[in-house]
């Protein structure tokens, strides 16, 4: 990475893997278990949270001397929603139908836990530049288990990925279903999302051992 | 020279400012995008029709693919001959009935003294006369709705469901192609009496074939927005009977 220095990239790459902020944080999990049943959702949502994330991070860290810290929360809360407004309007005015799949989940942006978090923790104390890499970086983090999340429901689920039948069909009993495979409804339902995250929380933490709490 | 955050006066004027700021910002976005948002909602609402009565562009067998919307108001023009808005026994006809938003209507029809105003749009397809009714009740989380299109006999010649939120997977497969495409043919009046359509589990007919029971294959699980949809068409379809009724 010749565009970044060492301590920028690091900014990028730590949230994608070892200060994750849904496996290692645990934050963001409520909008993790409600919207991966399906996998173009997922990306979707995740492609949303990095421009909020990105914008909202610079936004803040440009007025980061100027914010009341008295009202600073409700700051934050004004930029994610006018953000999320916008978002929310461009996709109904200019891809209605994206629009329509995705009502409630565009609108679930707003009380994301990340979001707040890296404004608070990140952009109030350091410059633009820096903010928006580290909220690039964190909503990718994010993206990349919704996306890893949304791969297993979907295809152990419903038997599809982007709606495409690639297991075969389940009522002509075709390819995996011709020899007594059976879709598994349970992914299909919001508690195996935080299954599936759990699973793979164990994975990560097995293979970096730095990563286990101790108590 | 540093300002004293910390101030009351300082914090109050902020909030004023960013309130101020916001609020234009988000008010002058909303009204320049309003006519395109506009435009889009009409467009859905002819694509949906016209999807009902068989006028759409699937090439796969799993395709709900509509007529495009650059296209869609001049197909709409051709294919839907007529609209009529029914109100008691009055029959009016009104070229824009498609723009009656029908949940309104129910709503104002609960006071009793009101008549709701039914739109009905009656196009032609193949020769054939096609009358296509708006529907809309309650699914699991939220409002469903649609279009069902029948011919005077009111047997179902297509459908077509939407829902605000439903889960991904259960409920919302209601707009999927292999539900709706299991309403055709199945017939809403049995002998003289409005029967309904029922979206039944167990009646083992999964393929189904028998087009004579007014019943269709649930979804799995999801149990309340199929009682949902049973609900809407029972209800919905029902304020048309009468007017079918005269047609024959």
């Amino acid at each position: 990475m010749g565009l970044l220095s060492k301590k920028d990239s690091k900014l990028i790459l730590d949230p994608l893997a070892d200060n994750n902020p849904i496996t290692i944080q645990v934050l963001g999990i409520c909008s993790a278990l409600a919207i991966t049943a399906q996998l173009k959702p997922s990306i979707v949502m995740a492609i949303s949270v990095i421009f909020v994330l990105g914008v909202g991070n610079v936004i803040i860290s440009l007025m980061r001397n100027i914010i009341p810290s008295k009202i600073r929360i409700i700051v934050q809360l004004i930029v994610v929603a006018t953000l999320v407004i916008i978002v929310d309007q461009v996709l109904k005015a200019f891809a209605y139908e994206l629009s329509k799949e995705l009502s409630v989940f565009i609108g679930l942006i707003i009380t994301n836990c990340i979001i707040m978090g890296r404004f608070e923790a990140f952009a109030l104390g350091n410059g633009p530049w820096k903010s928006f890499l580290d909220g690039v970086g964190n909503a990718l983090g994010y993206g990349i288990i919704l996306i890893i999340v949304g791969f297993f429901r979907e295809l152990l689920g419903s038997g599809t990925l982007f709606g495409f039948k690639v297991l075969g069909d389940p009522v002509e009993k075709t390819f995996l279903y011709s020899i007594g495979y059976e879709n598994n409804g349970f992914m299909v339902l919001p508690p195996m999302a935080l299954i599936v995250v759990g699973i793979i929380i164990w994975v990560q933490r097995s293979r970096n051992r730095a990563l286990i709490e101790e108590n | 020279m540093a300002i004293n955050t910390e101030k009351n006066s300082y914090t109050v004027v902020f909030a004023i400012i960013m309130v101020l700021v916001v609020g234009s910002l988000l008010a002058g976005l909303a009204n320049g995008f309003k006519p395109l948002i506009k435009a889009n909602e009409r467009y859905e609402k002819q694509q949906n029709i016209l999807y009902a009565m068989g006028v759409h562009e699937n090439e796969g067998p799993n395709d709900v693919v509509f007529i495009p919307t650059d296209r869609v108001e001049a197909e709409f023009a051709k294919y839907i001959k007529k609209q009529y808005v029914i109100q008691g026994d009055k029959v009016i006809e009104d070229d824009q009935a498609y723009l009656i938003d029908i949940k309104k209507e129910a709503n104002k029809a609960k006071d009793g003294n009101y008549q709701r105003r039914l739109p009905l749009f009656v196009g032609e397809k193949d020769g054939e006369e096609i009358y296509v009714m708006p529907v809309r009740g309650k699914g699991l989380w939220d409002a469903i709705w649609g279009f069902v299109a029948v011919d005077k006999t009111m047997t179902i010649k297509g459908v077509y469901f939407d829902h605000k939120g439903e889960t991904p997977g259960l409920g919302a497969e209601i707009k999927q192609r292999y539900f709706m495409d299991d309403f055709t043919g199945e017939k809403f009046l049995d002998g003289g009496a409005f029967e309904g359509i029922t979206v039944a589990k167990g009646n083992n007919d999964p393929k189904n074939e028998d087009k004579s029971d007014g019943e269709v294959d649930a979804l799995a699980g999801a149990t309340i927005t199929g009682d949902g949809l049973t609900a809407m068409l029972k209800k919905d379809v029902k304020l048309y009977v009468d007017y079918f009724k005269k047609l024959n």
